[in-house]
């Protein structure tokens, strides 16, 4: 053990507030050795780009070093000056962010940024640092690297952008690279080109690699070894088979049993507990209350929903008639939902999922096809209120939760707003106490009526949104990308709430993701979108066994395997 | 990039022609062009005679034509009031009103961004903060008041500057300037202080506020991480990218200072534009507002038309793509 690159020891980070110092690290201690993967993995807020900022000295203010030792080859870095520190930075540890998006400095090529930083520490002219800006391009696998080197990062799709971050953070060869959640902003088979990327250079170079991430599925790609934190504390480290295999801490066996399995359908997500109590809740009886009433929709024979040769067109450009371009996000797509099932969309980004959701919902206008809910054809009507009959009986949940309700609304009045609005309750009291009602059935507490959406975390939010959802009694609930904003454990209670819902009020589901193990505890049926095409539709079960189109193989290859992940003793789950 | 130009261009012209025909509809409606020219004792036939050969009784497009290729040419008909053509009128007061501008604008500028910047990097320095707590005053103080309490602290008092006029000017011809005489660059001073400070604290809170939320994000971050050079960071990466959004703001500012000197001007009697505006509004003297209204449009236009060349330059990003 003598060959660590990177020792940190004993690490403390404190952020001081007004009310005592808030301790984001607690007593971590973590070693990488060349040509290792040290893999830390845990819940948002749980401290993991924490650590990341405070071995480099990038701390956000008033964030400090309260404690402990970091060692980069045998030498303490704790305490450098920035100037010190500066030359450690990108020449000895270098850094890859998440999103690759936003990374990159928009008004520079590729090619400036690059010999900027090979410069600083390098010091070659600027033809020799030219030169290396594109062999390193070629490295990371860019084609055509001497002319791309000129583009701007827009002119880059995300993964290439990911790949032009990585040729930054090795310009001048460090020893150890930090790679905070590199694949979180991106779709799956971009993902696995990454972190095969990642994972050929530590192997080439000799380069100890910390992979800070929340997805498991990363972990179990990559990893040689595992840490796992929560809440500031490394509650356990070993080698990533046994961490994912037989994890010894409760925290780690709970969050391991809540990522969604690939392999099996159970009938619900186990739930980790200690993580965000949902609190104590009165069950409403749904035969009596408001909610269960008024469900009687007639029984229709023939699917709920049947889209038939669907078309969306998106035009951009050209004020006086010039370059004007068209995409087409969908292209004939047809499916039926049937009543009471649940139907998933699965595709990567672009793919038309969401603009499925939107067309459905007549937030756009269709270019052309139909679209048959309940026997109406929703694309003939013309006149909104005629409209707003059939959106009360579809409501749609949101992928953001941040975003998807009115910072500036009370919650009692972000739920009571589509009651009020489609006048279904006689008196303020009724909607009052319906809206409380709700709040307890999701698993809030009427409490959370009168406060604003701020004081709530992301899954509670996500409950507020499903609470408004519910407010019209809609029997079509769409939701697009739920929980991909969410932890792995606030995912599961949310998908169980659900599924739960889903029970008891016999509701029909369009569930859209990108994430294929949710999909397969979610759904009956699964469309399966590439650009723009419904290139598959099978039952859940039947594609994940034998996917028929090539697309959708593809993408089931790539989904993460978890070889020897942890047995869980659930009873529910049938074996394939 | 060049089919781009050529549309703004388009759509400038377009801009122009409508705002043409505002100052064209400003004689038509507002009195009548006739009763404003003669006494008030011509006959009948001579208004008459006095209409058919102004091209008065002509359609209204031929009427708005005339107006417009008149303009173009740089005429824009006599002054009731002054007797004089308006286009010698605007020659004469144009330089005035320019040379103020300008020296307000660079001064708002070369004092302006670098303190947006400082405060940017530095937002917590006691420097900082007072100086964004006078700011507040700078904005809310209006500029005939800030004016009026320069010429009172450093005309009256200490008897440092004159309090009003261009003092001697050069005259070059075509242009007269004030810049070449000691007189003239004393003068110039305090106006173009007071008609500095509201753009100044203006452009160093949008500076400011920018640069602040540039510094928050990722490639800022991801560049320390790489261990650039302070300097490079802040004022290569960071800098750069917070121009963008200022540069429009920036430009219309430009413009407005032209435009709206008018207060200046009248507090400190700069024989300018503003000066001319006003008293043209006060006596209903038609051709000189109309010309006034053309000439503050096509500023305006121009002005336009650089920043959105200049956005080119600055901004990959909006360069047409093959």
């Amino acid at each position: 053990m003598s060959k660590e690159l990177l020792d940190i020891k004993d690490l403390v980070v404190e952020f001081p507030s007004r009310h005592g110092d808030v301790i984001a690290a607690k007593d971590v201690n973590l070693t990488v050795a060349a040509g290792e993967i040290l893999g830390v993995v845990g819940e948002s807020g749980a401290g993991k780009s924490t650590i990341g900022n405070a071995v480099v000295g990038l701390l956000e203010r008033p964030g400090r070093v309260g404690g402990g030792e970091v060692f980069l080859e045998g030498e303490q870095i704790i305490g450098k000056s920035q100037a010190e520190l500066r030359k450690i930075r990108g020449k000895r540890i270098g850094m890859i962010f998440q999103d690759p998006l936003t990374s990159l400095n928009p008004l520079e090529t590729i090619a400036s940024q690059l010999i900027g930083t090979i410069q600083t520490h390098l010091g070659l002219s600027d033809a020799e640092a030219r030169e290396r800006a594109i062999s390193l391009l070629d490295q990371v696998g860019i084609p055509d690297p001497s002319e791309r080197v000129d583009h701007y990062p827009h002119q880059f799709s995300g993964g290439m952008r990911q790949r032009v971050v990585i040729a930054l953070a090795l310009c001048a060869e460090p020893d150890v690279i930090l790679a905070d959640e590199p694949t979180t902003a991106l779709d799956v088979s971009i993902q696995a080109q990454i972190l095969d990327l990642l994972k050929k250079l530590v192997r080439e170079k000799g380069v100890g690699m910390i992979i800070i991430t929340h997805d498991m599925g990363v972990i179990a790609e990559v990893a040689d070894r595992v840490a796992v934190m929560y809440r500031g504390v490394v509650v356990e480290t070993g080698p990533t088979a046994k961490i994912l295999g037989n994890p010894d801490h409760p925290y780690s066996r709970s969050l391991i049993s809540a990522v969604p399995r690939p392999d099996v359908r159970l009938h619900r997500f186990p739930v980790v507990e200690s993580i965000e109590a949902a609190g104590e809740c009165k069950e409403l009886d749904l035969n009596t209350h408001w909610l269960g009433k008024a469900r009687d929709f007639g029984k229709s024979d023939g699917p709920l929903l049947k889209v038939d040769n669907l078309e969306m067109v998106f035009k951009s450009g050209g004020m006086f008639g010039g370059g004007k371009s068209e995409v087409r996000a969908v292209d004939n797509v047809s499916f039926d939902i049937r009543d009471g099932e649940c139907f998933g969309i699965v595709g990567e980004s672009g793919s038309g999922k969401s603009t499925i959701a939107r067309l459905v919902t007549s937030i756009y206008k269709v270019a052309g096809g139909s679209i048959n809910f309940a026997g109406t054809d929703l694309t003939k009507i013309k006149k909104r209120r005629e409209l707003n009959v059939h959106r009360r009986q579809m409501q749609m949940i949101f992928q953001d939760p941040f975003s998807s309700v009115n910072s500036r609304m009370k919650v009692r009045d972000i739920i009571a707003e589509p009651i009020r609005f489609h006048k279904l309750t006689s008196s303020e009291a009724e909607t009052r106490q319906i809206v409380d009602d709700l709040l307890d059935h999701v698993g809030l507490g009427a409490k959370a009526a009168v406060k604003f959406p701020h004081e709530f975390s992301g899954g509670q939010r996500q409950r507020i949104s499903i609470a408004r959802a519910l407010a019209t009694r809609p029997r079509f609930l769409i939701c697009d990308e739920p929980t991909s904003a969410l932890d792995v454990s606030i995912q599961a209670q949310i998908l169980n709430l659900l599924k739960d819902l889903q029970e008891e009020l016999g509701l029909t589901m369009m569930f859209i993701s990108h994430d294929l193990p949710v999909i397969r505890q979610m759904c009956d049926r699964v469309g399966v979108m590439s650009k723009g095409k419904m290139v598959e539709i099978a039952d859940t079960e039947e594609l994940f066994k034998a996917p028929q189109h090539e697309y959708s193989k593809h993408l089931i290859s790539l989904m993460p395997s978890y070889s020897g992940l942890m047995d869980r003793d659930d009873g529910q789950a049938e074996a394939s | 990039m060049f089919k781009f130009i050529s549309m703004r261009l388009l759509q400038s012209v377009v801009v122009m022609l409508v705002v043409g025909l505002i100052a064209f509809a400003l004689f038509r409606f507002v009195g009548d062009p006739i009763n404003n020219m003669v006494g008030q004792d011509t006959t009948l036939e001579e208004r008459e005679a006095l209409t058919e050969s102004l091209g008065l009784n002509d359609p209204f497009l031929v009427q708005y034509g005339r107006f417009i290729s008149n303009a173009v040419q740089g005429d824009f008909g006599m002054s009731y009031r002054l007797r004089q053509p308006v286009s010698g009128l605007i020659a004469e007061r144009f330089p005035a009103t320019l040379e103020l501008s300008l020296i307000s604008a660079v001064l708002a500028l070369v004092l302006g961004v670098p303190m947006g910047i400082y405060t940017a990097l530095k937002p917590k320095s006691l420097f900082s903060r007072s100086f964004m707590t006078i700011s507040l005053m700078g904005v809310s103080l209006p500029t005939f008041l800030i004016g009026i309490l320069l010429i009172l602290f450093f005309g009256v008092t200490l008897r440092w500057l004159p309090t009003f006029g261009r003092g001697e000017v050069v005259d070059l011809g075509w242009w007269s300037t004030g810049f070449l005489t000691s007189s003239g660059l004393k003068s110039i001073i305090l106006p173009a202080i007071t008609l500095a400070v509201f753009q100044m604290t203006l452009i160093v809170r949008l500076v400011r506020a920018e640069m602040l939320e540039v510094l928050r994000t990722d490639y800022i971050k991801f560049a320390h991480a790489r261990g650039l050079s302070p300097r490079l960071i802040n004022f290569s990466i960071a800098l750069r990218n917070t121009l963008v959004p200022v540069i429009t703001i920036i430009g219309l500012q430009v413009g407005s200072i032209i435009a709206f000197a008018i207060i200046t001007e009248s507090v400190f009697q700069w024989p300018g534009m503003g000066l001319l505006f006003i008293q043209a509004v006060s006596e209903v003297d038609i051709p000189v507002m109309a010309a006034y209204l053309l000439l503050i449009a096509f500023v305006f236009v121009v002005i336009n038309l650089i920043v959105d060349i200049l956005y080119f330059v600055v901004d990959p990003r909006l360069r047409v793509q093959s």
